[in-house]
């Protein structure tokens, strides 16, 4: 019995370098319940994060009571973190889940039927439509939906309404994981695999602080660090991370660049990689294009002058750059330090860069990590519900929108590839105007989300732009909506997703929605038949109505495209593990790894993109793309460091910077209604360095105004190892709280500005400039966890803990498709 | 020398183009990206003016109101002002784009005199700084597409 709330990570079960993970069952039920009581168990994968872990669903008497991990399944080998362990099952027999459909009646929100409340819709829709046409409407979702949903809102959106104002909340998650994927490859798609981890000789991890985000994944890592041969860590993050820790732990580094200054940071590594020879000539010479803008891109970033800006060790960034250049094998892993900063796209880009000069990608243990924060992200990537086209189809490509407009049967001028697609923070602009007169929002919480929350709350609560919002719960989104649809969430309806790691899953439906709720595809559906959407013959635009369905139409949509799913089928995906693509004649049971040829989906007549300028965000032409001929080959890009729009100065001298906790997800809309999470990490708070705090009379535990030119909070006060200058705020909390009271003025957002990465449209939560001044003496520590980052530095704050119990026993380990340690003759590889 | 003349056409119109970027981004900062990017494309205007001083130096620079009439003509006078609303943002960035486009112009034509002229410095600059013209005539291409179809169809 383990508390997994004090041990985050469980057991170790260390192996050697090029050996499998050996498989453990992690489970947790609740109510003290045992597993043979329990009466069916149903086939899933976690929704917590985008590690997407295979899990099976325990249902007793008609309810979700937990989960278990999946030995079989390749991506977790059957454990789980505390989120997915604690965090699954209870928000589904919450009290407060919407039971029925809401509309606005005088400025209040009451209950009313489905006719009705779908009724108000499409009067709305029909009447925007018919008096402004489809630019008239937005849609703004999730990266928490199942891929058939998405694959239906892309073609509702696109096909039916025609509209180029659709995106999701994958914009502020994940959207320069794809943008820097198309400027060097020329398409989406996660190069490496997870099993490189069994391989390689380093992990760079830039901005990712694993250990909280993906526990899962960190413990594949730990398994390997903790070995008697393990790989060196490399960390890239403003704080002192369990992912630093380890870095000291084994021989690495620890770089912490001042907030801002990443791409500072990554010219200094690529520099240096030029000026030691650790380049691969030939293979740069036959695989990429643009070397030698790239080099004289770097040349004036010497260690000392990125130094200065970065405000750290020149000597460090010489031993991270020699460990990449002299390393055999190197994994490198990304997340929001990087996606959420400024210039993001950049150092994404320079990430790839430093693979591609050294030709480590494709290969067993050298791979590239471009995580996701969200479970399904990654299928509003690939459907086309955000701003991409459905299938990793390209906008400027007349023939790829010919080829979508003939499966959906729709005159191609139906779908809006006229105007670039509307990113997330425009759309709200958008609405802002009124020249989007219907906003349809759907599992997402902008309200807490979105940076600047002042003006988002304006924007939602004001009469410019009728709200639809369909989700869990009354949110503080969903209240300022003028009709509230009640969804049924994960395990109440069946559908596909695919985690980070291109592996894509089955989740089952365990249980009943509550009441009226329906899943996000019957109420999309719904819509859809109420607007009479019709294709070319005048047969209904969607023919199809269960998730089986849908997900074999959109199969249909990937034919010849990178992101290949033609071999996959709710039959298949009902086998003992989920299956990466591309799966297909070739690679029938999925693929570990992109791009082992060295052949990269750049050919102007097949890429997602032509590409832009990483600077500004112009787009690069057809026909400066053909004359470059870059034919398979990958693109080297660089751009020169700039400061961040808003840098400290007199009135506001410290660096404020957001993030997470590794027991909550992102509005604690599911981890708060978990009892032993939410214990863990119940309130809002900032960390403050050691020096920073005693310049300003704070001790741990005090309460603390920290304010920005756009907003305030009030919260209390960690005394921690953020580094100096910089504070630190989880972005999780909003006005919501379990125990039902209204706590204003903690929300992170407030203080976050409304600017953008140029390339990948992601605004930049981790740029802005703060004072802090201490209200009050406080009563206690601060609500934050002492197990991970957010450790106090001062001693006697007790420890966090007290998880209900979980079980955690190691089976034998069997036999998983495509690991090359199972399939690769031992010393190969 | 003519030359020196469109030195002086480039010096005044980078400098205006630089101006009139901070005026557009000013003027339109409730769009943070117009805002943003128009600050660094002005600073790179800004940077090819400093690059031109040594250049002038040696070349001396044809002013304002000389006897060389044609190219005088050319002189564009930059925005001191901005348009209000969606309509407003595209009509000030197709003025920048004017502006952008006299500015590429006039450095295609230094790059092929001092070609002739085998000034090895000044075709450096003016191939950069041309190069660097083309970047900011794409991005003004492209947020102009972006903002077109709302700003002329469905916009109040
Ligand atoms: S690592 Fe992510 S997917 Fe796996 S159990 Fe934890 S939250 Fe769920």
């Amino acid at each position: 019995m383990s508390d997994r709330i004090a041990d985050i990570w469980g057991a170790r079960t260390p192996h050697g370098r090029g050996t499998v993970w050996p498989a453990r069952v992690d489970l947790h039920l609740a109510d003290g319940l045992g597993e043979w009581e329990v009466d069916r168990w149903v086939q899933s994968a976690c929704l917590l994060c985008s590690n997407g872990c295979g899990c099976d669903i325990a249902v007793k008497d008609g309810r979700m009571v937990g989960v278990r991990g999946r030995a079989t399944d390749v991506v977790n080998h059957g454990r789980m973190g505390p989120k997915g362990l604690y965090g699954s099952t209870p928000w589904a027999r919450s009290a407060d889940r919407l039971t029925r459909p809401l509309v606005r009646d005088n400025g209040r929100l009451v209950e009313t039927d489905w006719d009705t409340a779908m009724g108000r819709v499409v009067e709305v829709s029909r009447r925007l439509l018919a008096e402004k046409g489809p630019l008239s409407h937005g849609f703004y979702t999730s990266g928490q939906l199942f891929l058939e949903e998405y694959y239906a809102l892309a073609m509702i959106g696109k096909a039916g309404v025609g509209t180029p104002h659709m995106d999701g909340n994958t914009r502020l998650c994940t959207a320069t994981a794809a943008a820097a994927f198309k400027e060097s490859f020329g398409a989406d798609g996660q190069p490496g695999s997870y099993t490189d981890i069994e391989y390689c000789d380093a992990i760079f991890l830039y901005g990712h602080n694993m250990a909280e985000t993906q526990t899962v994944l960190w413990m594949r890592i730990l398994d390997r660090t903790r070995s008697a041969d393990p790989p060196v860590i490399v960390c890239v993050d403003p704080r002192r991370t369990p992912v630093a820790q380890e870095a000291e732990r084994t021989g690495g580094v620890h770089l912490a660049p001042r907030v801002g200054t990443n791409l500072a940071l990554m010219n200094g590594l690529t520099r240096e990689l030029f000026v030691n020879g650790w380049i691969d000539e030939a293979w740069v010479q036959a695989h990429t294009l643009g070397v030698d803008d790239l080099r004289t891109s770097v040349e004036r970033y010497h260690p000392d002058e990125v130094g200065r800006i970065c405000g750290i060790d020149p000597d460090d960034l010489r031993r991270a750059a020699r460990i990449f250049g002299e390393s055999e094998r190197v994994l490198s892993t990304v997340l929001q330090g990087f996606y959420q900063s400024h210039q993001a796209t950049a150092a994404a880009v320079a990430v790839h860069n430093l693979h591609l000069l050294r030709g480590l990608i494709g290969q067993v243990g050298s791979g590239i990590l471009q995580m996701n924060g969200q479970p399904t992200a990654q299928n509003n990537r690939e459907c086309g519900a955000d701003g991409d086209l459905t299938g990793f189809r390209n906008w400027d490509n007349e023939q790829h929108v010919r080829e979508l407009a003939d499966l959906w049967n729709v005159d191609p001028l139906t779908i809006p590839h006229w105007a670039p697609p509307t990113n997330a923070m425009q759309i709200f602009g958008y609405a802002e105007e009124g020249s989007i007169g219907l906003l349809w929002i759907s599992a997402t919480n902008p309200a807490v989300s979105m940076p600047e929350s002042a003006r988002i709350r304006r924007i939602l609560g004001g009469d410019q732009c009728f709200v639809v919002v369909q989700d869990l719960f009354l949110t503080e989104t969903a209240q300022l909506a003028d009709v509230v649809l009640p969804a049924a969430g994960w395990g109440e309806k069946s559908g596909t997703f695919t985690n980070v790691n291109r592996t894509v899953h089955l989740s089952e439906k365990a249980v009943d929605p509550p009441g009226e709720a329906k899943s996000d595809l019957d109420i999309l559906l719904l819509y859809a038949a109420a607007m009479d959407f019709r294709d070319l013959d005048g047969a209904p635009l969607i023919g199809w109505s269960t998730p089986e369905e849908a997900f074999d139409a959109w199969r249909e949509t990937t034919r010849g495209r990178p992101v290949d799913y033609t071999g996959l089928s709710y039959a298949k995906l009902r086998g003992p593990t989920g299956i990466p693509w591309p799966v297909n004649d070739g690679a029938p049971e999925g693929t570990d790894r992109l791009y082992a040829d060295a052949v990269f989906p750049t050919a102007t007549d097949y890429c997602e993109t032509y590409g832009h300028d990483l600077l500004t965000g112009a787009a690069v032409t057809e026909q400066e793309h053909r004359a470059m001929r870059p034919d398979g080959r990958a693109f080297l890009k660089a751009a020169a460091y700039t400061p961040a729009h808003e840098e400290p100065g007199d009135d506001y001298p410290l660096l404020y910077t957001t993030g997470r906790t590794v027991y909550q997800f992102h509005t604690r809309t599911k981890t708060g209604r978990s009892r032993s999470l939410n214990r863990a990490a119940p309130d809002a708070w900032v960390e403050l360095s050691v020096p920073d705090a005693e310049r300003l009379g704070i001790t741990e535990g005090d309460v603390v105004r920290v304010e920005s030119p756009r907003g305030a909070i009030e919260v209390r006060a960690r005394v921690g190892h953020v580094m100096a200058g910089a504070v630190f705020a989880p972005f999780h909390y909003g006005s919501w709280d379990p125990t039902g009271a209204n706590c204003d003025g903690r929300q992170a957002n407030e203080l976050t500005m409304t600017v953008w990465d140029p390339v990948s449209k992601q605004p930049y939560f981790k740029t802005a400039a703060c004072r802090v001044v201490k209200v009050r003496d406080g009563d206690g520590p601060a609500p934050a966890p002492t197990t991970a980052a957010s450790a106090s530095a001062s001693p006697g704050v007790p420890a966090t803990g007290g998880g209900a119990a979980t079980v955690s026993r190691v089976v034998d380990t069997p036999v998983y498709p495509n690991d090359p340690a199972q399939t690769v003759p031992a010393g190969g590889a | 020398m003519h030359l020196v003349t469109y030195i002086g056409l480039v010096h005044r119109a980078e400098q205006t183009l630089a101006d009139s970027f901070r005026v557009v981004g000013q003027g339109h900062a409730k769009e943070p990206d117009v805002l943003f990017t128009c600050q660094a494309l002005a600073q790179m205007s800004d940077e090819h003016v400093r690059r031109l001083i040594p250049i002038i130096d040696r070349y001396g620079e044809q002013g304002h109101g000389d006897d060389v009439e044609e190219p005088e003509r050319l002189h564009a006078s930059g925005l001191a002002e901005v348009r209000s609303g969606p309509v407003g943002l595209l009509r000030d960035l197709q003025d920048l784009h004017v502006l952008g486009t006299l500015v590429q112009t006039t450095w295609t034509v230094i790059i092929q005199a001092a070609q002739g002229l085998r000034d090895h410095d000044l075709l450096k600059v003016a191939r950069d700084a041309g190069g660097e013209t083309a970047r900011q005539l794409s991005w003004l291409n492209t947020r102009m597409k972006a903002a077109a179809p709302q700003a002329l169809i469905v916009a109040r």
